[in-house]
């Protein structure tokens, strides 16, 4: 697929999952081509960082389900924070550990799955429709009840896949990319470098393949394509600009870097 | 010695005692403080890079991605030291936003994983400026939860003038130490709620030389942590 055709299959209003952490391994190249289109009313479920202030930058999102944003080395998002100042936005606040379990949840076809997370805390008073459920057993324990976060579609960035939508991860983490595809009902793959099939199998243990093509619906090479959060091993976080896009005049940033297409972008990263 | 030098051990001395559990701390006093106690007296601490890797000795010794950490965090086997934008005197805390939630004055990161940690195990705090706007009679959005509402155990609150604990019959907040050249009556004034205040406040203990020595020469040799106080 193209970055292109990818999009093309995103409708306004979708409910859609991106993978990585923060600023970590996010699927930036399609999350600016989403920019790009023009998409509207998305609800975005991420453990959010520049993926959501770009998005709502862009004007795209209705509501965020999420724990945090965050650009880890810049603590705060600023157009998540501007956007949630300004009241323009919607959000769905979960602990951490409830968004997990309610991928897992949807990505095991359960209506919801029970955790301790929330019990006590205002994530319940700010989310009115969250419930509270007892042990059937004799504990009697009162638990939360995370409803399944059921995605219209998922977006990942692996650092490796073949054409079939076999992928793998070379970095420390996983985060829960699998969880996204396996939660969603259209599922696409962004990668470093796609490879043969015999070429992911040699490129690292087998425990590295994070997704086989049971779980992805697209796959599509885009080299760079989590610039500029980090890929590593492939290469670390762009600090420098990072703080220019927390810093910049939205309006200059993007006639700068974005308003062309993906390689205009990275051409345009390359020669600052 | 510096206030700094005194901050990273009161923090360190949080995790005494907790054998083999996850240190997770947020900030780098917390952070020096985990990595000088596993070097001394807790030499059973767990602790990441702050990514996927456990560290010891600088070290690698195994593998903790995000997802992992939830399933210790179940079992109870961590103690997390988080930050704290607003703290009120039975160790509710925020760090989502200030103001109203449905459309706050400052957006701050959200609750991350502050509910689970606190109804799941041991949980401080690291407040590098203690004042009245973070100890508040009561917080804009209860992220982590006090002991009034199920928390399972707050254990301190290091600041940058005390140490403050929960040592009192309805386990609110008390004045355990203050640091040296600080008076107890700066801990009352910095602090937007009644303390209960022992009859006799001791000072929080001062770093030994070895600990200096380990802290000036191998973790923090910049001296970073001066600039995290001010």
């Amino acid at each position: 697929m193209t970055i292109g055709d990818v999009v093309g299959e995103l409708r306004d209003g979708m409910t859609i999952g991106i993978g990585g952490w923060g600023s970590r391994r996010k699927p930036m190249a399609l999350v600016r081509a989403i920019g790009r289109a023009g998409l509207r009313d998305l609800t975005v479920v991420t453990y959010g960082g520049p993926d959501v202030g770009l998005l709502i930058a862009y004007g795209c999102v209705r509501r965020v389900v999420t724990g945090f944003v965050s650009l880890d080395s810049i603590a705060l998002e600023p157009y998540f924070c501007r956007a949630r100042q300004a009241g323009a936005i919607e959000l769905t606040e979960y602990d951490e550990g409830m968004l997990y379990w309610g991928l897992l949840a949807a990505a095991n076809r359960l209506p919801f799955l029970p955790i301790r997370a929330g019990l006590g805390s205002d994530v319940l008073r700010v989310n009115p429709s969250l419930r509270t459920i007892r042990s059937p057993y004799p504990d009697d324990t009162e638990l939360v009840a995370v409803p399944a976060l059921t995605l219209d579609a998922a977006l990942v960035h692996l650092n490796r896949a073949d054409r079939q939508g076999n992928a793998r991860y070379l970095g420390p983490d996983p985060y829960f990319d699998d969880l996204f595809c396996l939660a969603a009902r259209r599922r696409y793959v962004s990668c470093e470098r796609l490879v043969s099939t015999a070429e992911l199998m040699e490129s690292g243990p087998p425990q590295g393949l994070l997704l086989n093509r049971m779980m992805v619906d697209g796959v599509v090479e885009t080299p760079h394509g989590a610039h500029f959060t980090s890929c590593v091993p492939d290469y670390d976080r762009d600090e420098s600009f990072q703080r220019e896009y927390a810093t910049a005049d939205w309006d200059r940033f993007r006639s700068a870097y974005l308003d062309g297409d993906e390689e205009s972008y990275q051409k345009a990263v390359a020669a600052r | 010695m510096t206030r700094a030098d005194v901050c990273v051990v009161a923090c360190a001395e949080a995790w005494r005692g907790d054998g083999a559990v996850l240190a997770s701390p947020t900030g780098l006093i917390p952070r020096l403080g985990a990595r000088l106690a596993q070097l001394t007296f807790a030499p059973g601490l767990l602790l990441t890079d702050g990514e996927a890797t456990l560290l010891r000795d600088d070290a690698v010794e195994g593998w903790l991605p995000y997802r992992a950490v939830f399933g210790v965090v179940a079992a109870g086997t961590r103690h997390v030291m988080m930050g704290a934008s607003q703290i009120d005197r039975f160790g509710n805390q925020n760090i989502s936003c200030i103001g109203d939630w449905s459309r706050p004055a400052r957006q701050l990161l959200g609750v991350r994983g502050a509910p689970g940690n606190t109804v799941s195990h041991a949980t401080s705090y690291w407040v590098p400026r203690h004042a009245p706007r973070v100890f508040v009679p009561r917080v804009d959005m209860v992220s982590g939860v006090g002991h009034d509402r199920g928390a399972i155990e707050i254990r301190v609150v290091v600041t940058n003038l005390a140490v403050l604990d929960f040592a009192t019959p309805d386990r609110s907040m008390r004045l355990r130490s203050v640091h040296p050249g600080v008076t107890v009556a700066e801990v009352e004034t910095a602090t937007g709620f009644p303390l209960t205040i022992p009859s006799d406040v001791p000072f929080t203990r001062e770093p030994s030389s070895a600990e200096l020595d380990l802290l000036r020469e191998r973790l923090d040799p910049d001296g970073l942590r001066e600039k995290e106080i001010r």
